[in-house]
């Protein structure tokens, strides 16, 4: 919302034009400032409000997103530097009717209470289950420990992701 | 880019050098390990790195969270010259070279020529940081960092040493106690004399406590939001003496 304001001296802005890979889709975006993070990008250029914005700074992990397969934190990353790279929002991550598994554990544990930052969250899990699908207590919390939330105070986070990871090991034994 | 979302720089250019295939990664070439300017946290924390070159990959661990260290890079935290860099007490402990080009040509500098001040580096307008070339030392590294808590931490201080076997040498590096990173000199050069070098070890106790309060009386750090001068002087005391044992041990 920062980036809306009227730069000083005004009109003098660079307009950008690119082509995004977001979801697996090309999406173009015209008439974009050069400045402007990959963040910014998703939601007010292609409104895609799923990636939050609360510290564009870093600091929170609300706005995390998957850049080939990695979480960044998307209010970090020039949008025009995503031009050729595979972008994966929440959207993304959900399936067309319903949830994910890691989204309903995060439901079944009662991990969400405001839900700000149960995005950037679901996006740090996904990651962590694919790397480590036997990921210790220790290693979800390191692997979100750049995702705040003000709410739960993360004990359920921590069992939701650890329920769906169990779950996936269960099911992968069983067939 | 924080300084970008706040609107207090806006770009009249920008020039994306993600995607310079020389620019990322690291590679060894001969005793040396060259490491992009490009090359993420992330990538450091690799073990086959860290077996190479330890302190980096220790200290790039403690950098943020997973989403920075995705993201994050070496050059970058060259290019910044905080105090706080965490990359830049190993990189002055392992005596670093930094290639700068421009179209003027090449440069290798120092990390100490480099990083002139808080936030100040010797860096032309018209040059970018290609690559950070350190030896692949014979000895351990030790880096340890001294904060508020595990993650998404600036550095109180730093502390990052490095058993140069060969040369038989005990280098030691202090972050975020001083404008640039700083090398304990009077503190190395005491303990190397100390060190028994056929099997390394310090058979003196006190030699190791002594050895804390050189390092510690070579800080000379600021009270400010994070702590205050007297803590950090005392933290890089202990820190170096515990890097110090870590390495012997």
């Amino acid at each position: 919302m920062r980036n809306c304001e009227t730069p000083a001296g005004g009109g003098d802005e660079l307009l950008a034009q690119y082509t995004l890979n977001v979801n697996g889709k090309a999406c173009g975006v015209t008439k974009g400032r050069v400045e402007e993070s990959l963040l910014y990008v998703l939601r007010e250029r292609l409104g895609m409000t799923g990636t939050k914005n609360a510290c564009d700074q870093g600091e929170c992990g609300s706005c995390t997103v998957l850049l080939d397969g990695m979480a960044v934190c998307s209010c970090l990353v020039l949008a025009a530097s995503a031009v050729g790279r595979e972008i994966v929002t929440v959207e993304g991550l959900t399936p067309p009717d319903g949830l994910n598994d890691i989204q309903q554990a995060f439901v079944d544990h009662g991990a969400v209470q405001c839900g700000f930052c149960t995005p950037g969250l679901i996006v740090a899990a996904e990651v962590l289950l694919r790397d480590r699908p036997d990921a210790s207590t220790l290693e979800i919390k390191e692997a979100i420990s750049g995702n705040l939330c003000r709410c739960t105070g993360y004990g359920r986070v921590i069992s939701a992701i650890a329920g769906a990871a169990e779950a996936r090991r269960e099911a992968q034994g069983g067939c | 880019m924080v300084e970008v979302n706040y609107s207090q720089r806006r770009p009249s250019t920008v020039i994306s050098i993600d995607r310079i295939p020389e620019l990322k990664g690291w590679r060894q070439n001969g005793d040396r390990i060259e490491m992009g300017a490009c090359m993420t946290y992330s990538e450091m924390e690799d073990p086959l790195f860290a077996a190479y070159v330890p302190s980096l990959a220790q200290a790039a661990r403690t950098v943020g969270s997973p989403q920075i260290r995705n993201a994050g890079t070496l050059g970058g935290n060259l290019a910044t010259a905080s105090p706080a860099g965490d990359t830049l007490p190993p990189l002055a402990a392992l005596n670093a070279q930094i290639t700068l080009r421009s179209l003027r040509g090449e440069r290798i500098t120092t990390l100490s020529n480099l990083i002139t001040g808080v936030k100040s580096a010797n860096l032309g307008r018209d040059e970018v940081i290609v690559k950070v070339s350190v030896e692949a030392v014979d000895g351990p590294q030790e880096f340890l960092k001294a904060g508020t808590r595990n993650a998404m931490v600036i550095s109180v201080a730093t502390v990052a040493l490095v058993l140069d076997a060969a040369r038989r040498q005990v280098r030691i590096a202090l972050g975020s106690v001083s404008p640039v990173p700083l090398r304990a000199s009077a503190a190395e050069g005491w303990i190397a004399d100390q060190v028994n070098w056929e099997s390394p070890s310090v058979p003196d106790k006190e030699a190791v406590e002594h050895f804390g309060e050189l390092v510690a009386s070579a800080a000379t750090p600021i009270t400010d939001h994070r702590s205050t001068s007297g803590y950090r002087s005392h933290a890089v005391g202990v820190m170096a003496k515990r890097a110090l044992a870590r390495a012997l041990s």
